[in-house]
């Protein structure tokens, strides 16, 4: 599915400067956008490197392990196939709280850790497991409990009460929370029925 | 509700405090804090630079779609529907963008709430839907990348149809309670 989204969004964007007269665009847009991606690569080098060099103390100084004894029963039911014990549970819920508070920085690090884990768990293969998209579903719906940019950007544009989209901001995500974990259920047990689960 | 000097404080302490907490039990648990922070942040380097073709890939077949012009076609063709479903028109654009491009649905979000104000109802459903999801394509390109993940099954798909809820609870949730 990935390869054929990714050929029609080329394809169809190439197709479409051919009729619209914007090739001069497309050019730009092939060389902006890998600039783009390689320029974010390399902002995430700072990221990551504080950010993992930080949980590895934090492993071993059995906070992960702590975390994972005190949440783990919570979260426990989303990842099913994650063994008690294993360190992927606790990247999970450092992943997660980082998300609720708006710690994007740290998430992605923690988010990026949890997958390594999930992956050993799944034999190394370079294909998604079950709970690598249930991650995955949670991140992309992102449990938000103060949605930090945003709240910057109203104060700068001169907003009387800059925080008040707060609340609606937690129910939106929780809505699309949830849903994306029912979705993700309903997946799962799609490819069960199908017999490759 | 909750303060601005309140949330303020949180984000300018949250991190440091962390930080300190986490070196605080290093020290009491007799872990060599320094030589497993160097060993930890060794991988980052490597993880960063797995990235980067993943991300290259998908960040050019984006923007050669949206600067050739389909985008704005295929919004302008959905436009109707989603307007008849009740979506305000203005929004319409940023609801498409969000799952496929972070800067580029951030830059939408300012420029609505520049144009309508922050307090109007677009600039308040802007925020939320703005703050409520994340953007999909990256997320899933940056976390399977890293790890080296290609085939990604179902995710994708449970991925945008997420944000098709999140959109939608969005919309009528600020309607409920701005509207």
């Amino acid at each position: 599915m990935v390869n054929l989204i990714w050929v029609i969004l080329f394809v169809v964007g190439i197709a479409f400067a051919a009729v619209n007269g914007t090739m001069d665009q497309v050019n730009k847009a092939v060389f902006e956008g890998a600039r783009e991606a390689v320029t974010i690569c390399i902002g995430l080098i700072s990221v990551l490197v504080f950010w993992l060099g930080l949980m590895k103390i934090a492993e071993q100084g059995g906070i992960l392990r702590g975390m994972s004894r005190l949440l783990g029963p919570l979260v426990r039911k989303l990842f099913p196939e994650v063994p008690k014990d294993s360190p992927a549970m606790g990247y999970i819920l450092s992943n997660m709280s980082a998300n609720m508070f708006g710690l994007g920085n740290a998430a992605t690090p923690m988010g990026i850790k949890a997958m390594e884990e999930l992956k050993k768990l799944n034999g190394g293969r370079d294909e998604a497991s079950r709970s690598m998209i249930t991650l995955l579903a949670i991140n992309t719906a992102s449990i938000t409990l103060i949605p930090t940019t945003v709240i910057s950007l109203r104060l700068q544009y001169g907003s009387v009460s800059p925080t008040e989209i707060v609340g609606t901001t937690i129910i939106a995500t929780a809505c699309s929370t949830a849903g994306a974990v029912l979705i993700d259920r309903y997946f799962h047990y799609r490819r069960v029925q199908k017999g490759r689960g | 509700m909750i303060g601005i000097g309140m949330i303020t404080a949180v984000s300018l302490w949250i991190i440091p405090c962390l930080i300190a907490f986490i070196l605080v039990v290093a020290v009491i648990r007799k872990v060599p804090a320094y030589e497993a922070f160097v060993e930890g942040a060794k991988e980052g380097v490597g993880m960063s630079f797995a990235i980067i073709p993943y991300l290259v890939g998908m960040l050019v077949a984006i923007s050669v779609f949206r600067e050739s012009g389909a985008m704005e076609f295929f919004i302008d063709l959905i436009r109707p529907a989603l307007h008849a479903l009740g979506v305000p028109a203005d929004i319409v654009p940023l609801a498409m963008i969000r799952p496929l491009s972070g800067t580029g649905a951030l830059g939408m979000t300012s420029d609505l709430i520049a144009t309508h104000g922050p307090d109007s109802f677009i600039g308040r459903l802007a925020s939320t839907m703005q703050g409520s999801t994340d953007t999909t394509f990256y997320v899933l390109t940056v976390y399977f990348g890293a790890v080296g993940i290609k085939k990604m099954g179902d995710a994708l798909k449970v991925g945008l149809l997420a944000d098709v809820i999140g959109i939608a609870s969005a919309i009528v949730v600020v309607t409920l309670v701005f509207g």
